[in-house]
């Protein structure tokens, strides 16, 4: 019976969708406000229709309900309850059911705040929106229903893989789709805005308060996912270049890019046709990392079924939004009006070449992704791009693009001070050096590269900070003054103080943790001590344990620093799984400030020993906690008055009759 | 400057920047990528010892043999050839016998191949998409002789959850 309701209510969401996507248009084109005014309800509703989908499906394996194929081949009774919820999108049909969810979350939120948007605006945006609505419904009810039933129910499930019974399918996942599909708000917005023709700074104001919350939440659901990989593998590896993770880092990369072009076209009212592109982009990116995850293309934890029929399906999705709009922004981009002039050295010019090498980033991104693929299909060569071709192309784009970070903010808009913006950032410079030199001393002979990069994100760090002293007068000014300086401050500069310095502290986790990154793999004995930078590590003994659904077996390690002071236990442990008859490494971590102990066991030898990877990982938490300070940088700027989600302030005045623009 | 001089100077910027990105590129892509064979293969083209690729096969049935300080080794075969590697570290969790395998290294002198990296990039049944597209193009996979696990679905889209490297 709840199967049949999540199916039923997916289909009238399929058909609210279908509403939501003509009528308004045709309203819009007829200029009748009431056909309009359509496209609010049909959102409203089709969001509460897919949430009785998203639950009954939740609640189908809750109650583990094994007559429904989805939930025996990713479900067992036996397992926590939180990973039964999170089971749900932890298979490929939850999780486009999910994706649409979200969809249609983002499209009922914009109709609920949307009240201040002219009518006609709102009218596109979610016709819009309800477009790529159908064709995911479509998606998911032709080739991936998850309420299909089975005609024999077994008495137990097949389980979840057991790599995804983790507190990071709760957190991850939701948080990268929330950012994904996010920007099918700014995609909605441009395809609007050039088909009205019609494009101006408060359309810039609209959109760009949804890009920031898409984009924290990708940054947070990419972080998130690189820690996840980084405890569960096994492998202490926290970024492997992997088709998939490219896949999330490219909308990222281009919807950091919106976010900076966004700012211009608001302020200044220029780059209206790029910012519109970059719209179409990431959404389309974001729509490609949905077809390489999904399809079945690549070989991945996140490739959870290759039905051919699916990748044909989303490759017809994809092929119809990236072709149409971009076919839309050839024809109707000439029509918007160029704004304002700037020099090249100015706000707008730091802005566009942070958008250049963002964006250039990006492409050697989807080259390194998408060439193994494409050769394979011409020439039938097996190729693989891993981190050298990333390290050798990647990483000297990033290094202009840090280098120029600190002085945008600096600059004034439409005609900047270049010189005067080196001098305010003398100080950082400085502490660059010093950085540098202390760095190259202390490990001489060592990695010449990791005081030059350290070096770079100090500059970018106290770049940061740098503008905030020159914004308080701190140390010029009396410290009182100053202090009701930073509080009268708009929040949204202190968004780019953290969101920057946050790059900074990343490449400093980065940079550490590779360049300093000590381990210990060997065989050792109840007894046997193992010594990794600086701690002594022995291995006191070895345990069974049973667990609800796996058997696990723990070695308990004390911990000793130098010292010869014990500072902790470690318990890293191997489960198997006897649902899926398959094991996974459970890393045990000990954190020290910001640098961590990480061991995860191997096989045991022949000789009784136990081998064990032992990593000593300096700083790098940091590498997560600079996407925290960006993400919170983002924050502190959606919460900025001047861009409140729904701004700008509505006009005291009956909107109904008011005649379509 | 005029408006057309300062359109200039940004698009011969912006032009500068695409042709480096391009250099970048080619040259990584010259030097960086790694390609895949199986032991058949690698004597087809004649691999040189010292070139890095990645070799995928099938682990040949008691051919695994653990020596001192974790150090292995084991026979990669795909069917009609075969071809001895060394390994030293932890095997992922999913390496077994008479199952898929994909390792990254080079041939050395002798002939044999040592790998720096064996790879945990399968999917339930033990079987990496690479080997199982090479095998099948020889004509030498079955379906159905996997050890699928199987329960009371008959699905042709069974999930393969697959574990990243």
């Amino acid at each position: 019976m709840i199967a049949e309701v999540g199916h039923y209510a997916l289909v009238l969401a399929l058909a609210l969708a279908l509403i939501q996507a003509t009528v308004p248009v045709v309203g819009a084109y007829v200029r009748d406000a009431a056909l309009m005014t359509v496209a609010r309800s049909a959102a409203l509703a089709q969001l509460l229709f897919v949430l009785v989908s998203f639950g009954a499906l939740t609640a189908l394996y809750v109650t583990s309900d094994f007559s429904v194929v989805n939930v025996v081949e990713n479900s067992h009774s036996l397992k926590p309850l939180l990973y039964k919820i999170t089971g749900v999108w932890g298979n490929h049909e939850g999780s486009m059911l999910l994706w649409v969810s979200i969809l249609a979350l983002f499209g009922g939120l914009v109709a609920a705040f949307g009240a201040n948007l002219p009518l006609s605006l709102r009218a596109h945006v979610l016709a819009v929106q309800a477009w790529i609505a159908t064709a995911f419904y479509l998606f998911i009810l032709i080739t991936s229903n998850p309420f299909l039933r089975t005609l024999n129910p077994p008495l137990e499930g097949r389980d979840l893989n057991p790599v995804l019974q983790d507190i990071g399918l709760a957190v991850h996942p939701p948080m990268l789709y929330l950012g994904y599909v996010g920007f099918s708000i700014s995609f909605s917005f441009a395809v609007a805005a050039l088909i009205e023709g019609r494009i101006d700074a408060a359309w810039a104001r609209w959109v760009r308060p949804w890009t920031l919350m898409a984009w924290i939440c990708l940054t947070l659901g990419i972080a998130m996912g690189s820690y996840w990989a980084y405890y569960e593998l096994g492998w202490g590896g926290w970024w492997f270049w992997d088709p998939v993770e490219n896949a999330s880092l490219m909308p990222w990369l281009s919807g950091t890019a919106l976010l900076h072009s966004a700012v211009v076209m608001e302020k200044r009212n220029a780059l209206k046709v790029w910012t519109i592109l970059l719209a179409i982009l990431t959404f389309s990116l974001s729509l490609l990392g949905t077809f390489l995850v999904r399809s079945g293309v690549l070989t991945s934890v996140h490739a959870f079924a290759t039905d051919p029929t699916r990748g044909v399906f989303i490759l017809l999705i994809l092929c119809v939004f990236i072709g149409g709009s971009l076919a839309l922004y050839a024809w109707r981009a000439s029509a918007l009006k160029q704004g304002g002039l700037f020099a090249p050295l100015s706000r707008e010019g730091a802005l566009v070449l942070n958008n250049l090498f963002l964006t250039t980033a990006c492409a050697t991104v989807f080259i390194g992704t998408l060439y193994p693929l494409a050769l394979e299909v011409v020439s039938g060569d097996k190729i693989s791009v891993g981190a050298p071709f990333f390290n050798l192309t990647f990483a000297p784009l990033f290094v202009p693009l840090m280098l120029a970070m600190p002085f945008g903010p600096l600059l004034a808009w439409k005609r900047g001070d270049i010189a005067g913006a080196s001098q305010r950032l003398m100080a950082a410079a400085i502490a660059a050096l010093i950085a540098m030199a202390v760095l190259w001393a202390w490990t001489s002979g060592g990695a010449s590269l990791a005081p030059l990069a350290i070096g770079l994100a100090v500059f970018v760090i106290g770049g940061a900070l740098s503008d905030l002293v020159e914004r308080t007068q701190l140390f010029r000014a009396p410290f009182a003054t100053a202090m009701r300086r930073a509080q009268g401050l708009p929040r949204a500069t202190w968004g780019t103080v953290f969101a920057h310095a946050g790059v900074g502290v990343a490449l400093i986790g980065i940079v550490c943790e590779t360049t300093w990154n000590t381990e210990y793999i060997g065989a050792l004995k109840p007894g046997g001590v193992a010594t990794v930078g600086g701690y002594a590590l022995r291995l006191d003994g070895l345990t069974q344990q049973q667990g609800p659904n796996f058997r696990a077996q723990i070695a308990t390690f004390s911990v000793r620093n130098g010292n010869g002071d014990e500072i902790g236990v470690m318990t890293p442990s191997k489960r198997n799984f006897t649902a899926r008859a398959s094991s996974t490494t459970e890393a045990a971590l000990l954190t020290r400030g910001f640098s961590q102990l990480y061991v995860s066991l191997g096989e045991v030898t022949a000789d009784g020993g136990q081998s064990v990877r032992i990593y000593h990982k300096p700083l790098v938490l940091l590498i997560w906690f600079g996407p925290l300070l960006m993400a919170f940088g983002g924050l502190l700027s959606l919460s900025d008055r001047r861009l409140r989600v729904g701004a700008p302030k509505p006009a005291k005045q009956a909107r109904g009759l008011q005649p379509a623009e | 400057m005029t408006r057309k001089q300062r359109r200039l100077t940004m698009i011969g910027g912006a032009l500068c920047v695409l042709a480096i990105a391009a250099g970048l590129v080619l040259n990584a892509l010259r030097d960086s990528i790694v390609f895949f064979s199986t032991p058949a293969m690698v004597s087809e083209k004649k691999i040189q010892p010292g070139t890095r690729f990645r070799l995928g096969g099938m682990v040949e049935q008691g051919s695994l043999k653990r020596g001192d300080n974790l150090a292995v080794s084991f026979t990669v075969s795909d069917g009609s050839a075969t071809l001895p590697v060394t390994f030293k570290g932890i095997l992922p969790d999913l390496f077994r016998e008479g199952q898929g395998v994909v390792a990254e290294g080079a041939i050395d002198p002798a002939g044999v191949f040592k790998a720096d990296t064996v790879l945990a990039k399968h999917d339930e049944n033990y079987m990496p998409k690479e080997v199982a597209d090479a095998l099948k193009k020889q004509g030498r996979w079955q379906e159905g002789a996997d050890g699928k696990p199987v329960i009371g679905v008959s699905d042709s889209a069974q999930p393969k959850p697959v574990v990243t490297q």
